[in-house]
């Protein structure tokens, strides 16, 4: 085999970067979802994607893609709603240390059944399209990753037109400026809340669905998924959507460039010691507003 | 110290002495000695966990790390450069200071979510460190022939004396905390869990005392993590991951975080479910775990150790009725 | 913009003193004196910026312009902690008892600054740190006696009613030994009977020796208990003097206009 130049890896690592960057970047919308009208971090939000994609190989199997693809995202919106309504909405002046457990808790009882259902072997599924890798400065750029791609900006687009044009999406960002008012104007929170969840659930199965044909899937993939898009959210300034999405494909670019040219094995860590850094020195993100995040609860 | 704890105190020591001569009489449980150490030795990390959790109101979602730093060093100390055991403890336990402090400073101005999140980064990046440095901790396939603790020349070799010289070093601990808790240290933690603001006014130190209990916490885990080590003889990256951090927040929060006492109860409960009971579920004992800790805090947010003054509050009314 | 000559039986000085949170002045130019021993009231409409000036003295926000100084000593800039161990100490109107602590605990947390314990001596016990407690728990049923509290000592804080914690408060506040005591609101949510208890305990803190500054909105209380008033309007100090002198300025009456008629009625 060919040895790349270093433009070529640079391109594959790069291409690689983006890829999964997109993926740390819907985890961080559906963090940013969920914390906009809620204030509260999701810790099963890494569930969510990895759930995405067992649903989506077990569907593919018996379904159409475009059909499976649609039965996975309204599986998931169905489990972020029974999610919200049985562990969320019942606590009423629920501590955030109550509200951190309860999350985790889903997050292992998911994880639990993903174990039941499926065992613990990583899942594969062929690319959605095509089989041969293009080949670009002699880097191997799978065809799967233009489906990432093309995914997740589709998402975002929607996205951003549902919160801008539509009147729950303009209701939900009411309820993250200010629960009270909103709830003045006759904007049903509670039901804010569901929405958030389920909207959270069903990105993330997108964006489960869509890695798993690069990346396989397993049961246990959660933790760290949900670690790096959180990371990748609180870069981008928690709660800011185009932050989560430009601070996503950083977040990826720059791990998978570690892992080629630096270590494979640490680049797990080097997302994670992204997230410390920006944690300890800047919490309020790259975008997100000074001000704001030292008035906001935490 | 008052009366309630003393009594239940002399219980406990009471009941640590007679587990081992009543289990080891029946074959059939004989072997829940063993599992008792274990519950010694997560009763050391969980004690300080809730100082942390209940008394100071903070949370660590990454104290395994500290437990693997411990248990790590005296392994490596004692495998590779023949230090003896104790000193390596000591070392694993100043390490453990350092790193904990260094942590700490930053992640203590964070509150809530943000905190939590720190904390879980620093256990996972931790336990990656773990895996990935093979020449120093054996990597995935793990740290071996990690040698025994000696007192005094004699080795304690075998389940019952290390079972003594754990829960004797619990009993310790236990009555220190307890100390600290009804004393100014005590009440000046308590405050900040209240009202940091109304605490800052009092002029308590809050960013110091929450590092301080933080550090103590991480050295219990580091404590605790030496003694695994040489009870174990082996160790493995697999034992400080995520999953075990969590399992330590939910000893603390089932048993009852605002009390001592819960954290001992729901150590006691988690480690023999985890390590015996559950075996009939196998590897699915996560989602029993994930059961029990959303029913609790759903429920009984105080924990179960909360269900002892509801039960004498209905024994009381019941005799009152009778009267 | 006023500058005064600094006396020396002035113990607090505040200076020019300016607030303002992003694109909000809260407050603007204020500058004014307590006098050591004075009984001391700072009125104002709503939102003027009356628990903003607590709030820059007790050193939880930092003066974006302007000095406050105890004793002819800076404290403005400091943190809140060393502001406290200065000899400031306060109440809040929001009433921010330590709920899950009893009464007495309360109390023995204002003792903190005067004791010395650390984890070690604590954890082991040592006879001088048990000595210790013996007096902060002495000290501390002193200060509850001495607002009226002692039998609620062993009661949980967060049970007591709002007038008891509010009052609790004040136990606590005292028990750090302040040079000057800040209230904020003390007589929020007090009925006329507990009002008059409470004018009657300010005096008894002043004939302690420790000076009073108190924030109110109930002015019956103000005219009978202050010995000078500073009244606060959008963030300006609109008036200063005794308590006659206010009820008739006409800048004050102007600026309460909108308000209640508790003015009306003092």
């Amino acid at each position: 085999m060919e040895k790349l130049s270093l433009g070529g890896q640079i391109v594959q690592y790069l291409f690689t970067g983006v890829t999964v960057g997109s993926i740390y970047g819907m985890v961080a919308l559906g963090f940013n979802i969920i914390y906009n009208v809620t204030e509260m971090i999701n810790f099963a939000q890494g569930e969510f994607v990895m759930l995405g994609g067992l649903i989506m190989v077990f569907s593919a199997r018996f379904l159409p893609l475009p059909v499976a693809f649609c039965v996975t995202v309204a599986a998931l919106t169905a489990i972020g709603a029974v999610m919200e309504r049985s562990t969320i909405n019942p606590l009423k002046n629920a501590t955030v240390l109550t509200l951190i457990i309860v999350t985790i808790a889903v997050s292992i009882l998911l994880k639990g059944i993903a174990m039941f259902i499926w065992g613990k072997d990583p899942y594969i599924m062929k690319p959605f399209s095509g089989a041969e890798p293009f080949q670009v400065f002699g880097a191997a750029i799978q065809t799967q990753a233009f489906w990432v791609l093309g995914i997740s900006g589709v998402i975002v687009l929607l996205l951003t037109l549902f919160f801008r044009k539509t009147r729950y999406g303009k209701a939900m960002l009411a309820c993250a400026d200010n629960p009270e008012a909103a709830r003045l104007v006759g904007i049903k929170v509670k039901l804010m809340v569901l929405l958030s969840f389920a909207l959270s659930a069903a990105i993330g199965a997108a964006a489960g669905a869509v890695i798993t044909p690069i990346s396989l899937m397993e049961y246990d993939r959660g933790a760290l998924l949900g670690l790096k898009g959180f990371g990748a959210a609180v870069l981008g300034g928690l709660g800011s959507f185009s932050g989560a999405v430009v601070a996503g494909l950083l977040l990826g670019v720059v791990e998978s460039l570690c892992a080629g040219f630096v270590s494979s094995g640490y680049k797990d860590a080097v997302a994670l010691l992204l997230l410390l850094l920006v944690l300890f020195v800047r919490p309020s993100g790259l975008f997100g507003n000074v001000e704001a995040s030292k008035i906001k609860k935490f | 110290m008052s009366r309630g704890n003393l009594i239940t105190l002399s219980a406990t020591v009471l009941l640590i002495i007679i587990f081992p001569v009543l289990v080891t009489r029946v074959e059939a449980i004989s072997h829940y000695l063993d599992v008792m150490v274990f519950v010694g030795i997560f009763s050391m990390i969980t004690m300080g966990l809730s100082l942390l959790m209940g008394y100071a109101g903070q949370i660590s979602l990454g104290h395994a790390a500290f437990f693997g730093l411990g248990a790590y060093t005296s392994g490596i100390l004692c495998v590779k450069l023949a230090v003896s055991p104790w000193l390596a403890m000591v070392a694993g336990a100043l390490l453990t200071a350092v790193v904990a402090y260094a942590v700490g400073v930053p992640s203590l101005k964070l509150k809530g979510h943000y905190l939590a999140m720190a904390t879980l980064g620093f256990g996972v990046i931790v336990n990656i460190v773990f895996n990935e440095e093979v020449e120093l901790t054996g990597g995935p396939s793990g740290l071996s022939n990690i040698p025994g603790l000696k007192i005094f020349g004699l080795p304690i070799r075998g389940e019952l004396l290390f079972y003594f010289l754990v829960w004797s070093m619990v009993i310790l601990v236990l009555i220190f905390c307890l100390n600290v808790i009804h004393s100014r240290v005590g009440r000046a933690l308590r405050s900040i869990h209240d009202s940091e603001v109304a605490a800052d006014a009092m002029g308590v130190e809050t960013a110091r005392y929450k590092v301080m209990i933080f550090v103590l916490s991480a050295v219990l885990a580091s404590l605790g993590g030496s003694l695994y080590a040489h009870y174990v003889g082996f160790l493995s990256p697999s034992s400080f991951n995520l999953l075990f951090s969590i399992r330590l927040v939910m000893m603390v929060v089932v048993g009852g975080m605002h009390s001592l006492w819960g954290a001992l109860l729901g150590t006691w409960l988690l480690t023999f479910l985890g390590n015996e009971w559950l075996h009939v579920f196998k590897d699915f004992d996560i989602l029993v775990y994930g059961a029990i800790l959303l029913f609790v805090v759903m429920a009984l947010p105080e924990g179960l150790v909360s269900v002892v003054p509801r039960l004498s509050h209905m024994w009381k009314r019941g005799r009152e009725s009778e009267g | 913009m006023e500058t005064r000559q600094h006396q020396p039986s002035e113990l607090l000085q505040v200076d020019s003193l300016e607030k303002s949170f992003g694109g909000i002045r809260a407050l603007q130019g204020l500058t004014f004196a307590v006098p050591a021993g004075a009984i001391k009231a700072v009125i104002g409409p709503n939102g003027a910026g009356k628990t903003t000036l607590f709030n820059l003295v007790t050193g939880i926000f930092l003066p974006t312009r302007g000095t406050i100084s105890l004793n002819g000593e800076t404290i403005s800039g400091r943190r809140p902690q060393e502001i406290a161990r200065l000899g400031v100490s306060r109440t809040f109107q929001n009433v921010l008892v330590f709920g899950r602590m009893t009464v007495l605990e309360n109390v023995m947390v204002g003792r903190h600054m005067r004791s010395r314990a650390s984890a070690l001596s604590a954890g082991l016990r040592v006879p001088w740190m048990r000595r210790e407690e013996q007096e902060i728990q002495a000290r501390a049923m002193e200060r509850l006696d001495f607002v009226g509290l002692a039998e609620r000592a062993k009661e949980r804080a967060g049970n007591l009613p709002l007038g008891e914690q509010k009052l609790l408060e004040v136990a606590r506040a005292l028990a750090t030994e302040p040079k000057i005591l800040l209230l904020d609101e003390p007589a929020g949510g007090l009925n006329t009977r507990e009002t008059e208890r409470l004018a009657e305990l300010i005096r008894r803190i002043r004939e302690q020796g420790i000076t009073v500054v108190l924030v109110e909105h109930d002015m019956n209380l103000v005219m009978d208990v202050s010995d000078d008033i500073v009244v606060i309007s959008f963030g300006q100090k609109i008036a200063e003097g005794k308590p006659w002198e206010i009820k008739k300025h006409p800048a004050v009456i102007e600026a309460y206009l909108g308000e209640e008629a508790d003015y009306a009625n003092a």
